[in-house]
Formats: structure tokens, sequence, C-alpha cells
């Protein structure tokens, strides 16, 4: 499961990006900047595609001379590569010559300064001048009646920041801006000069609700660079893992899904069944959200024979409390009115936009990294569910099918755990190089590139969190809907703020 | 309609007349009285992340759920900070958020006070010196009282309520 990179001259990128693109009939899964100044004269911009069939991924990449600062946009032909022009706009200054829209999507414009580059090497916060408080402009729809909501970034609920703005003519949404950014930390440039250790106790505060698989793909992306594979002991257990991860989340947006159409019952219920699965994650790992388990090279947290008990009892229980969940909430027909046909995202909207993930298989879209690109999973079977109507019910659904299929998997995994004492962790050489870490998370593929050098330290560290994406299907989604619709199809997407402004 | 009744009778009452060593309805019937006494009846607070990874507010939440349900004893997340007596604040505070996080203290009806959640909140805990986080609450507003943790458990945070409203 390779990665191809494929080096072009800068006039040559947009044809050898269209071409992928449709060969492989991906959208831009990752494009990002790197600065290579100091011996390449410029900027390398790489832009990734997902190879489903041939299971691997395609980097188209070029460099950009440090004196030109500019490269011939592709996101009027790929709509997916807009957003990531943006943020390489923002970060390296190397703007994409005809994307319409280059506003800056993290760097607010009222605090930061602009010509002010944070992932250039040579960046240093002393040298920021002050910011010019410019207000951003909003995307505006003009006609009679028509009013604006702006919504945030404060909210009402225990959630993190993110403005929405909503153009509305009488109920219906006609326009959902989303502006966010208001939770930028600068986690890539933190990444940069620290080893592997650092980076994946870092990789675990990118999303807190994800933070294994945040782990596991950062440090995939280095076993990958330093060509090494954990021992399959380790790869099984970080499969238990994951989707653990995946149903207490799971848990969490059903239950959600609920509280935000006023269906309280079934809603404390869920949060009860969270709860007990974050308890079992403290029990196995010591750490109610998975932290501390990975390390470069394997796992540092053994399943051993009690453990493995709690683990399958602690899902019999799971197992059977979800089945009566799901008959409360199935069985209500005012509940099953409420998000039948809310919120309904196209399925060719939703290729356009590049939407991954949980979310696309709502909307047909059959893609799912543990059967794209299987690893451990080719030995465990189990059934990829998909939906076709897009809407909050479909997104629903597949949360429930993959929460029984979840519990599915741990068993198989664990059975598949056969000696007791193995290895659970591959020793390190050190090595230069580039690779690109991978794994379906429970929002959908949460990838880190990581470039390192030769001491082991991190010289580049680019993520992308399934929600980068998604954020645009949201938009889309509640359009014709009604603003108290938004919560619930807010919630049936989850995603995650954090994640996605770095 | 049935099945909900059915599991309310088989369920019984979920929330934990704690069994755990810690004690949590001791804690909370102290908690009670306290919060009783000094804010009339009820705490109201208002939570506010500046950037967090929402691993914290994820444990706040927990803490209102049927098996903690940290409203028994008196304490309510409210939607405003026009209904609050005190600001929980989760997030290293990124640039972004400093203008939003004052302006939500400034909105609060005094007396006001403001308890920090997570290592982040601190001290920026590990996106400490980023170029874009303030390290913290404490250089912005007063702080009466942190709760530490990554994230603390929900547990911790309602003992933290606690020991300080003893105080």
């Amino acid at each position: 499961m390779g990665e191809a990179y494929v080096y072009v001259k800068p006039e040559n990128f947009k044809k050898a990006c269209l071409y992928f693109h449709e060969k492989l009939s991906s959208p831009v899964a990752i494009m990002f900047a790197c600065d290579e100044r100091a011996d390449k004269k410029g900027f390398r911009v790489y832009c990734g595609f997902m190879g489903i069939k041939h299971r691997a991924w395609v980097f188209v990449t070029m460099d950009v001379p440090q004196d030109s600062l500019e490269f011939e946009s592709i996101a009027n032909d790929i709509y997916s590569a807009g957003l990531f022009e943006r943020e390489i706009k923002e970060m390296f200054g190397v703007s994409a010559k005809g994307n319409p829209d280059l506003r800056r999507l993290r760097l607010h414009d009222e605090v930061w300064p602009e010509g002010c580059y944070p992932l250039r090497k040579d960046f240093k916060i002393q040298s920021a001048p002050a910011a010019e408080k410019k207000d951003y402009v909003f995307n505006k729809v003009d006609g009679e009646g028509i009013f604006e909501v702006p919504v945030g970034p404060v909210h009402a609920g225990i959630i993190p920041p993110g403005h929405f703005r909503f153009s509305v003519a009488g109920e219906p949404i006609i326009n959902l801006e989303a502006r966010l950014g208001w939770t930028h930390k600068g986690i890539e440039k933190l990444f940069e000069g620290k080893d592997a250790d650092f980076g994946a106790r870092l990789s675990e505060c990118v999303t807190g609700d994800s933070a294994f698989s945040n782990s596991a793909a950062f440090c995939r992306a280095v076993e990958k660079i330093l060509k090494i594979e954990p021992p399959e002991k380790a790869l099984l257990l970080r499969a238990i893992f994951l989707e653990l991860e995946r149903i207490y989340n799971h848990l969490n947006g059903i239950s959600g899904i609920a509280i935000d159409v006023g269906f309280s019952f079934p809603a404390g219920f869920a949060s009860v069944m969270k709860e007990k699965m974050l308890c079992l994650n403290q029990k196995l790992t010591g750490s109610r959200y998975l932290k501390g388990v990975n390390i470069a090279g394997g796992v540092l947290v053994d399943l051993t024979a009690w453990k493995k008990k709690a683990l399958l009892k602690a899902l019999g229980e799971i197992e059977k409390d979800f089945k009566e969940l799901k008959g409360m909430l199935y069985s209500s027909v005012s509940f099953m009115d409420r998000l039948d046909g809310t919120g309904v995202l196209k399925k060719k909207t939703a290729e356009d936009l590049g939407v991954l993930g949980l979310v696309a298989r709502a909307s047909g879209i059959e893609k799912d990294l543990r059967k794209d690109f299987p690893g451990i999973y080719a030995k465990a079977g189990f059934n990829l569910m998909r939906e076709s109507s897009g809407d909050v019910m479909a997104r629903l659904n597949i949360r429930v099918s993959e929460l029984e299929e979840s519990i599915s998997l741990i068993r198989q995994f664990v059975d598949m755990i056969k000696q007791d004492n193995a290895d659970l962790q591959e020793r390190m050489k050190l090595r230069e190089g580039v690779g690109l870490g991978y794994i379906e998370a429970w929002r959908g593929p949460l990838l880190y590139w990581v470039k390192l050098n030769k001491s082991g330290i991190v010289e580049r560290c680019k993520i992308v969190d399934p929600s980068f994406h998604n954020w645009e299907g949201l938009c889309y989604s509640v359009l014709g809907d009604i603003i108290p619709d938004f919560p619930v199809c807010n919630k049936s997407f989850d995603l995650s703020y954090s994640g996605n402004d770095l | 309609m049935i099945s909900i009744i059915k599991n309310r009778i088989i369920k019984g009452i979920v929330t934990k007349p704690i069994k755990l060593d810690s004690g949590l309805e001791k804690i909370g019937h102290e908690l009670k009285g306290l919060v009783y006494k000094r804010f009339g009846r009820s705490f109201h607070v208002r939570e506010v992340d500046t950037g967090s990874c929402n691993a914290c507010e994820s444990e706040i939440i927990s803490t209102t759920n049927p098996i903690y349900d940290i409203q028994r004893f008196g304490i309510s997340f409210v939607a405003s900070p026009r209904h609050a007596d005190c600001l929980l604040v989760t997030g290293p505070v990124s640039r972004n958020m400093r203008l939003a996080l004052i302006k939500t203290y400034e909105a609060m009806p005094g007396p006001k006070f403001i308890i920090t959640c997570g290592d982040c909140a601190l001290d920026g805990g590990v996106f400490k010196d980023s170029y874009y986080v303030e390290n913290g609450v404490k250089d912005i507003l007063p702080v009466a009282l942190h709760i530490p943790g990554c994230p603390p458990t929900p547990l911790a945070i309602i003992k933290s309520f606690l020991t300080f409203l003893k105080k």
C-alpha cells in the first residue's frame, strides 16, 4: 500500500492533477506546501489523491520558486482543492493564481497581520507586526426580505466555538457560511523540531474525541518512514482500540441526535452507555480517551487475560442495551419523522465537495479505508453499510450499523490474539524521509503526512481531519431547511472544530 | 413508548448512589448544601471553549449525564453568560478567541468568577508557546480555581467544585 510521488514542472501541475483526479476518481485528499527554501530555493507543493483501485496514494508535486510565490490554481476544476489552496496561501504566502476565494481560514484578519506566514521556516513570533484589525467579509445574499442571522463563536451549549452566518428568506435557509478557525492553535508548527515520541503525544491533543486515531495515524506515518512494521499483536490491539473509539463516539452521536430533537430518554440512555464505554477504556488503558497507547513502532498497552474478559463482558452488555436503544428510537414515529428528509446532502454534491467518511457513506459514496486499504482489517469480515438518502436519518442508520459491526470486529480481533506474551513494539532505526499515515477514524479518513530528518526530528507534519472536507458538506445540507433544524443536522455530521482548525 | 417504560422499570435509577470509593454522593450532598447557602439555591455555570481539543467539553457534558447528574446538586450549565455566576473556561486561549472570552466575561453580572478546566487552560499545556495561543487564561482574566487533568474526569470536576465552594 504504497505512495507514489509524481514530480512535475509548475506549468504541468494542473494538468497532472486533473489527470489523476479523473483517473482515480478521487477528490483532493490532501494538499499542502513545504518550506524548502534552504536547499531547493523554493516551496514544494504536494497534492495527494486516493487511488482505491490501485491501493496507492498518488502525490503530484512541484517546486514553486521563492521569487515567484505563485502557482496556477486547480480549484476552478477540482472544487475540493479550494480550501487547501487558501490554507497554503495563509500559511506560506504562496498563492494559487485564479482561485476566486483566497480569504484566510484560520489566521483571522482581526488578530493576525497579513504578510506574516507562520509555517515558513524563518518565521519568528517576535517579528510579527501588529494586526491591522480588518473585518472579515462574508458572502452576501441580496434580495427583498432576506436577512442574516449570525450565530457564534460562543454557542449556547457546551460545544467548541465556530461562527455561522445564515441568510434566510422567511424560514428557509438560503445560504450558510461557516467561519471557523477559532480554535486554531498552530499545531502543525508545534510538531516541527520535535521527535516522534513527543509527536505521538501531541497528536492526541489534536481532536480529543479521536485521540487514539490521531496518534495511530501519526505513528503509521513515522513507521512507514523508518520502514518498520509493528508486530501483529500490536496491530490487532490498535484495531481493537480504534473500534472502541468508534463505539463511544457513535453512542455520543446518537445521543446528540436524539437530544437535538428533544427525545430525552434515549439520549440519556445512550449517554449512560457512552459513560460505560469510557470506563471500559480506562480499565483497559488507564485513559478514558485512549491516550498514551500508541508509540511509533507499536503500542504501550497490552490486553492481558483479565482485560480481555472485561472487554468481552462489557461488549455483551453494550450489545444488549443497544438493541433496546434501537427499539426505542425506531419505534417512535415522531422521532423518525423529524429525521427523515432533514439535512439532505446529495451524492453529486458530496462527490464534488470531496466529502469523506461516515457522512459520505450516508450519501451513497462507498469509501472506507478499512476496506480500501485494509491492513489488518483484511483478516476480519465486516459489512460496509451504505445509505443513499443523505439525510439525518441516513447518518443515524450508518452510525447504528457501524456500531454493531464494530462490536463484531472487536470480537474477531480478540479471537485472533494468539500469543499472550508477544512483543508489542518494534525497535526503531532512525532514517530520513517522508510518509503518509492514514486511518479510518470514526469520522472518516484521517491523514498525517510527516517528514523526518536524519536525527528523527519532525520537519513538517500536515494533518487532514475529515472534518476539513465535511464542514462544507454541512453548509450545503441545510439549504432549504429551517434554522431550528440546524442543531440536529450539525450533530448528525458531528464534525471536529479543533481537528479542522488545528 | 412501551419500550421506554419497560427500560425505565428494568434499569431503575442509574444515577450512581455511588459505590465508587470516592463517595460522590456524600460530596454531592455537602455541595448542595453549600450551593443553597452561598448562591441562593442554585449555582449557574457558563462554559466557554477557547480552543481546547474538545475532550474537556466531552467530560463536562459527562457530568450532566444520568450517572453523575451534577444538576441534582444545584449546579447547572446555562446557555447565556447573563445567567451565570461562574465562567468555566477550557483551552489554551487561541488568539481568535481572546476577544470572545473577554466579551463573555464582561456580559456576566457580578459577583462572578472564573474556573479553568484542563491542563492547557492553565498555561497552554502541550500547546504552550505556540505562535497562536495566549498560554492560558490567567494573564487575560482573573482565575479563581484551576481543575487539572488532560482531560479531568467528571468526578474530578465535581470534586473541584466542592473544594472550591467550601472555601
